[in-house]
């Protein structure tokens, strides 16, 4: 037993994923891992999706009603999904709220409680202002069924609760309502960015670390985070599309049994449309954010300052396949090219959007764990190794199952939060 | 009222009320509470004593509570070689805790390097520790202000605030910084404050037998650390950074980072 308490005791946080070659100094070890690759990549899924939803809210852009609405409430799903990497890597979680409690706001993160709970409200705001009339209507419809089953009185109890005693919904209360939501979603763009691009200077502003202190860091990450948010939403969009046409076709949910209920074709058309639509958009980010990593590539290189020697090594020798061949390649050109090519059609989109998906999670993946891959000594390297069998809760939580069940969340959110704030709804109870 | 009576009315009661705020500037905590508000301190390490020992090394992690065994510390040596054949090799096995026995040089991966004796051309010793910048990267990105610079000098970790996050271990360029293994809390050189504070030495420099190390009074122009910092050539490490180290070196080589 003692000798048990002695063996954990001398298990020092990060070396069971590091191993160290050369010489690395006897404190380095890769301390931020997996869930800190996790964090930006999640964080810029929220960014992401808000801002796609914003264009329609904000711009105008009548094609893509369906999928802004559907992106407002996956924003939303994925909003508490953006802390949970932070609290699965601190070492004492239990403290974490010191961070809302007791900023020190000469630190980047401590801008985190108010960027983050700002941009949460904004999100609720709108989401409240574009469901308002379906509260009303289902609160009211519920109000007045006699013989509620304990589910119903539940969903009455939780719709009473959302109409927050708005009850008006006169046209000129909703244009007001509509008026309000672009605001919001007007001011929602730039937070958006803020929340991200903060998560950029985060690390761009970190001087010991020669791979991530550039002030290129917020605006790469802004727009690498906008490409992976409209990529998640549509192939979440296509999937449930493609859900609900197997639904509708075989009439096996209440909605679709319903005389008024989307026939197939309707579905496919939709879908179509919007798809097209935003991956042009997504094309248009795509080609910012390689852009701007080209860019800061090309710099570092050509400038070479003295820690050149060591990222040349890291990012042309050892970590080659992981930047050129799945980031670069497999993640950026090979979707690029699959959408800009002529005769694009849903389902070569769709398989892009997973690639783009794959190529951001690389990025992150390369920012974070590649900049810590060498020694600040500039003579040795360290190498990452994911735990995936856990044999205790801290190869766990910064394991491979701590990052999955990371990426599980928002579904399962989704799948709770759609039950009361549909993405998909009939014109007349929204707008 | 008359005017001229509120005038004189308004002075008074603002010359009255000044004396008790005054006094409150008088008896500032901070100044009080600093038990010597004239001391800065800092360190000197002179490569050319150091042999390699370890000393040091066993005396902080004893004197400081950091696990004997664990591979981090808070002070280690650092050995460097260099081969007439142009070669250089580092190492710094388990922070030199038992120090340098062997002549092989430790590569990693359970790798080794047997180096030929006579094929050494320079080699030395360079002990390090947290150098408590006069700017220091980690107390600024620390999320909670957990980690604080105090009046003399010394950057201090509050075991009881600090969230773990890891910023500050990632904002250090000296890598002075590691988790604490087992109170799971950020953990650096405090310059054995609970010592200094009462008039001893640190635990590294009351260990070394050959007086590599020192540390003074920076601010106290007859200290004899301060007259070596003041009139013979000395170097600190990485100040590219803009950290302003207060940890000095004698006979540093620009290989050293």
């Amino acid at each position: 037993m003692v000798e048990q308490i002695a063996q954990h005791a001398m298990e020092v946080h990060g070396e069971a994923w590091t191993i160290k070659e050369l010489f690395t100094l006897p404190n380095e070890y890769i301390y931020w891992s997996i869930q800190i690759v996790m964090y930006p990549f999640m964080t810029g899924l929220v960014a992401g999706a808000f801002v796609l939803s914003s264009l329609y809210h904000v711009f105008n852009v009548e094609k893509l009603k369906e999928i802004a609405r559907f992106s407002l409430v996956f924003s939303f799903a994925l909003l508490p999904v953006a802390m949970m990497p932070l609290m699965l890597h601190l070492q004492q979680p239990f403290r974490g709220i010191h961070v809302m409690m007791t900023p020190h706001f000469t630190s980047a993160i401590a801008a985190f409680g108010i960027v983050f709970s700002t941009y949460g409200c904004i999100v609720a705001t709108e989401l409240w202002l574009v469901y308002r009339k379906h509260f009303v209507l289902s609160a009211q419809t519920l109000n007045a069924q006699e013989n509620r089953g304990l589910i119903d009185n539940f969903r009455r109890l939780v719709f009473n609760c959302l109409t927050l005693g708005a009850w008006d919904i006169t046209p000129e209360a909703i244009e007001k309502d509509h008026k309000a939501c672009k605001i919001m979603a007007g001011i929602g763009i730039p937070v958006a960015c803020f929340l991200h691009g903060y998560a950029g200077f985060i690390f761009g502003s970190v001087k010991a670390n020669a791979l991530w202190m550039t002030p290129l860091m917020p605006v790469i990450f802004i727009c690498s985070a906008v490409v992976s948010g409209v990529a998640l939403c549509i192939l979440c969009y296509v999937i449930v599309q493609e859900f609900r046409k197997f639904m509708a076709a075989r009439k096996m949910s209440r909605w679709a049994k319903e005389a008024d209920a989307p026939t197939v074709e309707e579905l496919e058309g939709a879908k179509h449309m919007e798809v097209m639509l935003a991956s042009n958009y997504l094309l248009y980010f795509m080609i910012a954010a390689l852009t701007l990593e080209i860019l800061d590539l090309i710099f570092r290189g050509y400038t070479q300052v003295k820690s050149w020697d060591i990222l040349r090594e890291v990012i042309m020798e050892r970590d080659f396949v992981k930047i050129f061949v799945m980031q670069y390649g497999i993640g950026n050109v090979l979707p690029f090219l699959m959408m800009a090519l002529p005769g694009r059609t849903v389902r070569r989109t769709t398989i892009a959007t997973m690639l783009v998906l794959f190529g951001v999670f690389m990025m992150r993946y390369n920012v974070v764990i590649g900049g810590q891959a060498f020694s600040l000594s500039f003579a040795g390297f360290m190498d990452y190794h994911l735990p995936i069998i856990p044999h205790n809760l801290e190869t766990f939580k910064e394991g491979l199952f701590g990052a999955l069940s990371v990426i599980a969340t928002p579904f399962v959110l989704f799948y709770f939060i759609n039950k009361f704030l549909p993405a998909f709804l009939k014109e007349e109870s929204s707008h | 009222m008359k005017r001229r009576d509120f005038l004189k009315n308004c002075i008074m009661v603002i010359a009255g009320a000044s004396v008790p705020l005054s006094a409150l500037t008088l008896v500032d905590p901070r100044k009080v509470l600093a038990a010597n508000p004239d001391i800065q301190w800092a360190f000197l390490i002179n490569t050319e004593k150091c042999v390699g020992c370890g000393f040091c090394v066993k005396a902080c992690k004893t004197e400081n509570d950091i696990p004997f065994e664990a591979n981090v510390t808070r002070t280690w040596v650092e050995r460097y070689v260099y081969t007439k054949d142009d070669r250089r090799y580092v190492d710094s096995p388990k922070g030199a805790l038992y120090g340098y026995t062997e002549s092989r040089v430790d590569l990693g991966r359970g790798e080794f390097k047997e180096i030929d004796p006579k094929n050494v051309g320079k080699a030395f010793f360079v002990p390090k520790l947290c150098n408590h910048c006069g700017t220091p990267p980690c107390t600024q990105v620390c999320p909670v202000g957990a980690t604080y610079k105090t009046d003399d000098g010394v950057v201090l970790v509050d075991r009881k605030w600090c969230i773990g996050c890891g910023y500050c271990i990632m904002a250090c360029p000296y890598a002075a910084r590691f988790f604490h293994p087992v109170l799971k809390v950020a953990d650096k050189c405090t310059f054995c404050y609970h010592r200094i504070s009462k008039g001893l030495e640190t635990a590294c420099v009351n260990a070394c037998p050959f007086g590599a190390r020192r540390m003074g009074n920076i601010h106290d122009i007859n200290d004899p650390v301060t007259q070596v910092i003041m009139n013979e050539r000395v170097g600190v490490l990485k100040d590219e950074f803009g950290t302003k180290p207060q940890a000095f070196y004698i006979g540093l080589a620009q290989e050293v980072r």
